[in-house]
């Protein structure tokens, strides 16, 4: 039965900026990339060369440790380049589309009459395989696994955010066939997390789900937050999550056979001139997306996603995997005299100790800036009001420093990925690196574990 | 600003290590960031955080306690001039002056030798001067007698800050509130200074007091069994007592700083208080003296019970860290406090003692908090399976 869950923790940060509901076509992109480095955990092998022909559809690299999840060419083209970090690691693999649109051909079927194995092959061979996130640790979805449930959260309440309604209007069936996929790998429910404002509107009508509404400010519109609630993760226990996104992509290739990652994205963000919506492609560079579109005013902070758990690119970087938006701060790498004693009337906070806390409705324009030195955690009780579940957040956080893996499992490292504990860190006085931490622990638990 | 910024960035290359004035590095970074917010932005995580740090955080707390401090000069003023008996002669602005001339030197030589220790630890930790004792060099000051002597006063901060705190790991490592370890070292260590009723009032070189006129703190004339208190007075802070803790209204003031920002721990505030009236109501039921029978409100105004309660208790590191921990935490400081103050003469303030004690058992009652979420979790993983 669907249920209401109201969540009072958790904070909206009210950044100026954010997309108004105008579509328009992007420039065709001049290339487009995977990034490996959008999967913690991956360690890719290469399965082209620079120069080789790919069609959209076609593997660029795949998992080591599973060969058989392929990550996949958007485009058909040449691949232009592989870009390596330190120590040869893969960062970009880089493809230039070509125009042609030539497709890999995949099964074209109704995935309802399909098996679970027919379901799973196409996905894996098609290179949508990675969308799928296995919960614990937020890792890439085990093939041989059968989740206890699939959790798809129909929102995303971060920080301007792109609104999944106006992105998937017109996307039903396509969120529907996608639906009837992903219900096939697990043999417990797909549960949809909606927002009281989704109450009608696409992902109201869609069926063979369990819908449950989750009001509050963000996290909750993350899927860890809404799995603690439905089906809290214990130490065996499987769950798949997926965003809608992928769910259109999935009821594109059984609809039609092929490969169609073209997408919606939300530019948002204080420097952006007039955010609103472009129509663009999976991996896109976002250099002629953003051409002329920035204001140009400050030194620009250009983030693939959003400005919590968003990643940093280059004017000639890439739109990240799972990024549904790409959002512009000004850097603010500037001193500021005085600035921690100021009586602080633009200077938004989650706190109480700065006098915008009297303009409870105003938008702000936040920078990069860390706003103060690191410390030791000092504070207590701040984290906890930004995580809507029944968790100790330091507590978690000081026994991952001190590697104690039984502490980890006990105070619920299972039920969390950096995205959740985003906020505390945003909001931490110490300055202390909340996701950075929470990854070191989930990296010794698979480590110690398996 | 802009000549002080050039002078600050021009000075930076010289204290990096292997230059001339390495030495003064953590000097050099605690000034400059004290004067500018720095320029680093995020490398990884969170592109945008928030514009709170600790220097502002303890920023806060120092302002609130300004209040106590400035009403704290004036009654060291004031009573002087009362023990002399030249209550009438002295204005208003004379009285202020002489606390302001008496206090002073003490907030300096706390801060003094506390933030040199601070810097000296910094530097050899290669670690930035944390700002925590911003607040323990004024809470120092406050928390002793007028008439404590300076060097004492230096040695006691010495031994706070060296054995209070860095030897733990520095600040948010700690155990103890380091401005009461200073307080319970001169406390122990000095008894025969630190006691009597003469170390409340600064009348050095005075012949003579004033007819009637004692010295003595409330709690040490209700130990006598004397309870016959001037409320009015002991709200507003016109009776003998440390410097900070006489006036129950400055530190209300501080109090709705401290809440209304957020900066200070209301729980912990609110259940020290419970604690206290508990205990008070409890001891004047089964009341078998003058003291015990003491309306129990009245602790509340006297003594350092309303300074413990607001600046001392709520100090986040040596507190309890989770949210039921608080309330038992809080709960506890208050029904000790007021026990120890009324049922052991030998120490009159039960409030130091009853937040030492409760600060080494913090993370005890934390310990049962923690096991008691572990449970519920497991528990709630196992009904949902």
């Amino acid at each position: 039965m669907s249920k209401h869950f109201k969540l009072k923790r958790g904070f909206n940060i009210r950044l100026k900026g954010a997309a108004e509901a105008v579509l328009e076509d992007a420039p065709a992109p001049k290339s487009v990339a995977l990034k490996p480095t959008d999967f913690p955990g991956l360690t890719p092998k290469l399965s082209v060369k620079a120069d080789a022909q790919v069609k959209a559809g076609d593997a660029l690299f795949f998992d080591k440790y599973n060969p058989e999840i392929l990550f996949t060419s958007p485009v058909s083209g040449t691949v232009q380049a592989v870009n390596r970090g330190e120590r040869r690691k893969i960062l970009e693999i880089v493809v230039e589309p070509d125009g042609k649109n030539e497709h890999c051909e995949f099964t074209k079927a109704d995935p309802s009459k399909l098996s679970r194995e027919e379901v799973r092959d196409q996905l894996l061979k098609s290179g949508l395989w990675p969308f799928l996130k296995q919960r614990p640790y937020g890792i890439l979805a085990q093939p041989s696994a059968v989740p206890n449930n699939i959790v798809i959260s129909a929102f995303d309440s971060a920080p301007l955010a792109a609104d999944s309604d106006f992105l998937f209007s017109k996307e039903k069936s396509a969120l529907q066939t996608g639906i009837d996929a992903v219900k096939k790998l697990t043999d417990g429910k797909v549960y949809l997390g909606l927002s009281p404002k989704q109450s009608s509107g696409v992902f109201a009508s869609l069926k063979n789900v369990e819908p449950n509404t989750f009001e509050g400010p963000h996290p909750a519109g993350n899927a860890g937050i809404q799995i603690s609630k439905i089906c809290p993760i214990g130490k065996s226990d499987i769950i798949w999550t997926l965003s809608p996104q992928a769910l259109v992509f999935i009821g594109r290739l059984f609809e039609t056979g092929k490969l169609n990652l073209s997408k919606t994205i939300a530019v948002a963000g204080s420097e952006i001139k007039a955010p609103k919506y472009y129509k663009t492609i999976h991996g896109t560079v976002l250099a002629g997306l953003l051409k002329d579109k920035t204001k140009g005013e400050v030194h620009e902070r250009i983030i693939s996603g959003n400005v919590l758990t968003g990643t940093k690119v280059d004017t000639d970087g890439y739109l990240g995997y799972f990024d549904q938006q790409i959002t512009v701060i000004p850097e603010g790498d500037d001193y500021e005299f005085m600035g921690w004693a100021a009586p602080g009337v633009d200077k938004f906070s989650a706190s109480k100790a700065f006098f915008s806390k009297l303009f409870p409705k105003k938008e702000y324009v936040l920078n990069a800036n860390l706003h103060g030195g690191e410390r030791a955690f000092v504070l207590s009780g701040q984290y906890e009001k930004f995580l809507p579940m029944d968790i100790l957040p330091v507590h978690l956080l000081k026994s991952i420093l001190v590697n104690d893996i039984d502490k980890m499992e006990q105070l619920g490292i299972y039920e969390l990925v950096e995205e959740d504990l985003a906020l505390c860190e945003y909001a931490c006085t110490s300055k202390i690196k909340v996701q950075e931490i929470l990854r070191e622990g989930i990296n010794s638990m698979i480590k110690e574990l398996g | 600003m802009k000549a002080l910024r050039n002078f600050f960035e021009k000075t930076k290359p010289h204290v990096q290590k292997g230059a001339k004035y390495h030495w003064l590095h953590s000097t050099h970074d605690a000034f400059f960031t004290l004067a500018f917010v720095q320029k680093n932005t995020s490398k990884s995580g969170t592109h945008v955080h928030d514009y709170i740090d600790l220097k502002r955080t303890m920023g806060i707390v120092v302002l609130a306690l300004v209040p106590a401090l400035l009403m704290g000069m004036y009654n060291i003023g004031y009573q002087h001039f009362g023990a002399l008996g030249q209550l009438e002669t002295a204005a208003f602005f004379d009285r202020f002056l002489f606390g302001l001339w008496k206090v002073l030197p003490v907030i300096i030589v706390s801060y003094g030798v506390g933030l040199g220790i601070e810097f000296i630890f910094a530097q050899f930790r290669g670690h930035e001067v944390n700002e925590g004792f911003l607040v323990s060099g004024m809470l120092i000051p406050l928390i002793m007698p007028i008439n404590t002597p300076l060097w004492m006063i230096g040695v006691a901060t010495a031994f706070a800050v060296i054995f209070g705190k860095e030897v733990f790991g520095g600040t948010g490592m700690n155990i103890w509130n380091p401005a009461l370890v200073a307080r319970a070292f001169v406390f122990f260590a000095y008894p025969a200074q630190m006691s009597g009723d003469s170390v409340w009032i600064s009348a050095s070189g005075v012949e003579k007091m004033a007819d009637g006129f004692t010295g003595a703190t409330p709690m040490a004339e209700a130990v006598l069994g004397n309870t016959d208190l001037n409320v009015w007075n002991a709200f507003v802070g016109l009776i003998p007592g440390s410097i900070g803790e006489t006036s129950t209204l400055a530190i209300l003031i501080g109090a709705a700083i401290l809440i209304v920002t957020g900066i200070g721990n209301w729980k912990i505030m609110l259940s020290t208080v419970l604690g206290g009236l508990f205990m008070g109501i409890l001891l004047n039921i089964f009341a078998v003296n003058a003291y015990m029978a003491m309306p129990f409100w009245e602790h509340l105004i006297i003594g350092g019970f309303a300074f413990g309660a607001v600046f001392m208790a709520t100090d986040p590191v040596s507190a309890a860290q989770t949210d039921r921990g608080k309330w038992i935490y809080g709960f506890l400081i208050g029904v000790l406090a007021i026990l120890i103050r009324v049922l052991n003469p030998a120490y009159p303030e039960g409030m130091m003692l009853a937040i030492l004690l409760m600060n080494t058992f913090a993370p005890l009652i934390d310990h049962y908090v923690v096991q008691g979420n572990i449970k519920r979790r497991l528990k709630r993983v196992q009904q949902s399976a």
